[in-house]
């Protein structure tokens, strides 16, 4: 302060000092919020500080920010999303929406923290709102018992970050698709408003991984598939109530009624090496797939499903929700430079972190705005076509349904998912392209679980 | 429910059996113990002198608004509590100080101790009495960005350590009789015969083990073939199973410990089944660990497949009996009764006998001693200004302008900028005080400044996954503590394990 200033300059002065000294520990204001309630948070939004990101101006706009406007979405109310929101509400985010699509099962409750055993039965997404919203004042979960394909692109649009816990490849490829889709160009200059980042994280038993994926700019979930191993981890809660796959089914047999029936007498643990216990376990898990019409369970794939059982823990989930949490603070309050891009954690032996940069695929499927080409002879079959859409690494579809537009129209070629058409469309796989009217340069549309949106190819004839 | 999953149920049986003491029921502490009580463990015990305050509850997910003002111990524990019928927590109103004054003896009834947000005075006290007094202490600790972990442990044994990623144990180089036997009654079918009296034996033995395994996998039961894929999968499983028997020098240096050569009464029964497996190599194992008894995922309905199988198994048994037979005469010699070490321990260990861990870790005296701090791995970590051995050093000196200012650097904003010059002269003094020759950029002067002393929920989530996780191998006996420092950064997302 100058020495020549008025008292009453000084003063004022004064005053201003200790109103911006007290800054950090008041702030009642209008939220309903109590004395103190920020401090942790504030420190870190109204301080400059040498690493922040460039972008980022201290002052009270940034905590108000996330009060009052900025709108997350958390894909998964498990042992993730629990996580997630818990720490999401904790870091000064109000308005919060979850979605899941299951509901509580009794194995979830030594993990999933939001769910007590009188709420088995419930949806996810509804109790982990319910139980939020009342420990933490003011947060406003809002829920969906939906599955994220049930949801359409207005309702992801509402978001500005939106961060993953699934347990789920094919989900995550779906959001990454739907996200992608939003990507505008003006004269090939991407819009940044309308990038909305995702952050993802997965565990397996004690190992984890976190990416932070601005679509358009960083690697997206399809750019690095490669990346996924083939997955061999069953979540508890699907075995029990919603099973899906043959893994599924044979989870069920053995968590469930080897306990229950106790088929090689009391106490006698299950043991992988056994035939004998396989076989028992292969035979009833046969009938769990019957009563839900899923196929695919053999001796083999009991054998491998029975060693390989990876359950969760609650330690794993905690680590990577912070990450994530962490992460999605900084992009909302351009407090620090995000993760560029992909964490992987272990702690099997001692701790371990490895941080990388994953790399996006120039002809990415999904953000790389490039037509996929496919080389192949006029006088291949359609079944080759199907076989590259799922057996290629970086396309790896489930069920894909082709069309092609001609005469005018659009004609299926082939279609898995609708059991009349299917059989319509199966003598489509042994013809030639050629003897299906196919041209050079023709497009062929095709629309699969994996993607939202129908990814277009085109077909270039080799001699 | 399903519980035991990665630790097994006897893993799960000690978990539940445990009661570990948590300092300070902070951000920090809460969630640590949330991912015990999850899990299952015993009981709980929270000492903590404080009171709630607003601060607390904005960034705790197990206090409430309506605790502002009580017994934060008795807080969190109701709402911890809640989480898991099962666990029986406990709580402590009082200040770890006054409780090192007048009942340090307090402690000594724990599993293991886990100190968070102390004052560095309170914690060297603390770490000395537990050290004498035998009982694991993790520290862990969340300031701004950065989290903390510290273990102090005198000796911690494991036994399964489940290794990411194995090797079989086959013995194709050095087939036992039994093994060979078995080939044999195979090979001469298969062998192309002029082959096989050129080949050098070993060679023989992988070409019909391959042989067989062809045999036993490409024809079901009936005869029938199975398709390319099972072949193909479980050829690639041989492969890797095709490597050198050989005792791990890990191993080799458990058998040389002194715990191990020089048994007494009070060894653990790690250390005289480690000497039995260790007399066992030299006499019926010749030069090899007992075998392990397993054989790799090949996939077969063939009772071939299951006859190879067993031959390994029965192979495990008679060793696994051999070191028996050399831990009773152990045991007798130590004047122990032969019970003393279960059948279940003896057949464990020896299933795990190449994946013995032993983790010791220095005090905290050692760690802060002039004379004995770890020195050289701090310079040469920080040859990289940005290591995170950088965080450390900065903890450090915010802890000694604690010691100097009665608080921490920047908890107010008007304190930062006067604050910034205070703390490097701590930082200095500290360098100097140690003989550091080291150079910490003025960046993390002032960004340690700007934490204020902090505690973001986020940051606390890390360190309760991690720290928990750290408790329960500790507790349960298998996978492997580190050893001894863990420090995460949440701004570059990265950490690094340090032993100082």
């Amino acid at each position: 302060m100058a020495d020549g200033e008025e008292p009453e300059k000084k003063r004022r002065r004064l005053e201003e000092l200790l109103a911006d000294g007290m800054a950090v520990d008041g702030g009642c204001g209008d939220t309903g919020d109590w004395e103190g309630r920020w401090n942790h948070v504030k420190k870190f939004l109204e301080r400059s500080g040498p690493f922040t990101h460039p972008d980022f101006e201290p002052g009270t706009q940034a905590l108000e920010f996330l009060l009052s406007t900025c709108k997350v979405l958390v894909i998964g109310a498990g042992g993730l999303g629990c996580e997630l929101l818990k720490n999401l509400a904790l870091s000064g985010f109000r308005q919060i929406h979850v979605i899941d699509m299951d509901t509580i099962d009794v194995s979830n409750l030594n993990r999933q923290f939001l769910f007590r055993p009188k709420d088995v039965g419930r949806p996810k997404a509804e109790v982990a709102a319910e139980f939020l919203n009342s420990r933490i004042p003011n947060c406003a979960v809002v829920a969906y018992f939906k599955k994220i394909q049930d949801m359409d692109e207005s309702f992801y649009r509402q978001f500005h970050i939106i961060v993953c816990g699934l347990d789920s490849i094919i989900a995550r490829r779906w959001i990454n698709g739907m996200l992608m889709s939003f990507l505008h160009y003006e004269d090939g200059v991407l819009d940044p408003s309308s990038i909305i980042p995702l952050i993802d994280g997965g565990t397996e038993g004690f190992k984890g991984n976190v990416r932070v994926i601005i679509p358009g700019m960083t690697a997206c979930v399809e750019c690095t598939l490669e990346l996924y191993p083939p997955q061999v981890n069953f979540p508890m809660c699907t075995i029990a109530s919603m099973p899906r796959l043959p893994e599924h089914c044979i989870e069920y047999v053995r968590i469930l009624q080897w306990p229950k029936e106790q088929p090689f007498g009391e106490g006698v643990a299950l043991d992988g090496d056994d035939p004998e216990h396989i076989q028992w376990i292969y035979q009833k898990s046969l009938e769990r797939a019957s009563q839900f019409n899923i196929k695919g369970v053999t001796y083999r794939l009991t054998q491998g499903v029975v060693k390989r059982i990876i359950p969760a823990v609650a330690s794993t989930n905690a680590v990577i929700a912070a990450v994530c949490a962490t992460e999605v603070f900084k992009i909302a309050t351009s407090a620090y430079i995000p993760l560029n891009n992909y964490l992987v954690f272990n702690d099997v032996d001692g701790l371990y972190t490895y941080t990388f940069e994953a790399e996006r695929k120039e002809n990415c499927p999904a953000c790389s705005q490039l037509p996929q080409n496919i080389e192949i002879s006029p006088s291949a079959k359609l079944q080759e076509i199907l076989d590259y859409l799922t057996n290629n690494a970086s396309l790896q579809m489930k069920s894909p349904a082709i069309t092609a537009t001609m005469y005018g129209g659009n004609k299926t070629l082939y279609l898995q998912t609708v059991a009349s058409i299917e059989e319509r469309t199966r003598p489509n796989l042994s013809k030639t392209l050629k003897e299906l009217g196919l041209v050079d340069g023709q497009e062929l549309a095709v629309a699969d679980v994996t993607t939202p949106q129908t990814m277009l190819f085109k077909l270039h004839f080799t001699t | 429910q399903t519980r035991a999953g990665l630790w097994g149920d006897h893993g799960q049986e000690a978990l539940e059996s445990a009661h570990v003491c948590v300092i300070n029921a902070t951000a920090t502490g809460t969630e640590i113990l949330k991912n015990l009580v999850l899990p299952g463990i015993g009981s709980f015990t929270i000492v903590d002198g404080s009171r709630v305050s607003g601060e607390d509850v904005g960034n705790n997910f197990f206090l409430q608004k309506s605790h502002i003002g009580q017994n934060r111990a008795q807080s969190a524990t109701e709402l911890l509590q809640e989480l898991n019928s099962d666990v029986s927590g406990n709580f402590v109103e009082e200040s770890p100080e006054k409780l090192l004054d007048n009942d340090p003896s307090f402690f000594s009834r724990f599993n293991l101790v886990v100190a968070t947000q102390l004052p560095e005075s309170t914690l060297l006290r603390l770490a000395e009495l537990l050290w004498n007094s035998n009982v694991p202490l993790l520290v862990c600790r969340t300031y701004g960005l950065v989290g903390y972990m510290r273990v102090i442990i005198k000796e911690h044994t494991v036994v399964e350590s489940h290794p990411d990623n194995t090797l079989e144990d086959l013995r194709l180089d050095k087939p036992f009789p039994e093994l060979r036997e078995h080939i044999q009654s195979y090979d001469l079918d298969h062998m192309d015969k002029k082959k096989s009296d050129q080949l050098p034996k070993s060679y023989k033995e992988k070409e019909a083990f391959r042989q067989l395994i062809r045999q036993g996998i490409l024809k079901n039961e009936n005869g029938t073939p199975e398709d390319e894929e099972n072949f193909e999968e479980a050829i690639k499983n041989v492969n890797t199973a095709l490597n050198t028997t050989e005792i791990p020098r890990c191993i080799e240096e458990i058998f040389n410990d002194d715990r191990c050569i020089n048994l007494t009464e009070q060894s653990p029964s790690f250390w005289v089944l480690a000497r039995a497996v260790k007399e066992f190599v030299a006499a019926e194992g010749q030069g090899s660990l007992p075998v392990r008894g397993t054989i790799p995922d090949m996939i077969a309905d063939s009772s071939k497949f299951i006859k190879l199988q067993n031959v390994y198994r029965e192979k495990a048994k008679k060793d696994i009996a051999a070191v028996g037979n050399h831990a009773a005469k152990l045991l007798q010699s130590l004047g122990k009764a032969p019970e003393s070490i279960s059948e279940r321990e003896l057949k464990l260990l020896c299933s795990n006998s190449a994946f013995l861990r032993v983790v010791r870790c220095r005090s905290l005296s050692e760690e802060y001693g002039l004379n004995t701090f770890n020195k050289d791995e701090i310079i040469s970590q920080m040859d990289n200004p940005d290591s995170e051995v950088v965080l450390y050093l900065m903890l450090r000196t915010v802890d000694r302008f604690y010691k100097q200012h009665g608080r921490y650097p920047g908890v107010y904003n008007y304190q930062v900028e006067d604050d910034i010059g205070k703390l490097k002269s701590c930082l200095t003094g500290f360098l100097q005080e140690h003989g550091l020759s080291v150079v910490v950029k003025d960046d993390y002067v002032h960004e340690f400044c700007r934490y204020g002393a902090a505690e973001p929920h986020a940051i606390a989530a890390f360190m309760g996954g991690a720290a928990a996780q750290e408790v329960i191998k500790v507790i349960t006996g298998q996978f492997v503590i580190f050893n001894n420092t863990y420090i995460y950064s949440g701004m570059s997302q990265t950490s690094a394990t340090f032993q100082l």
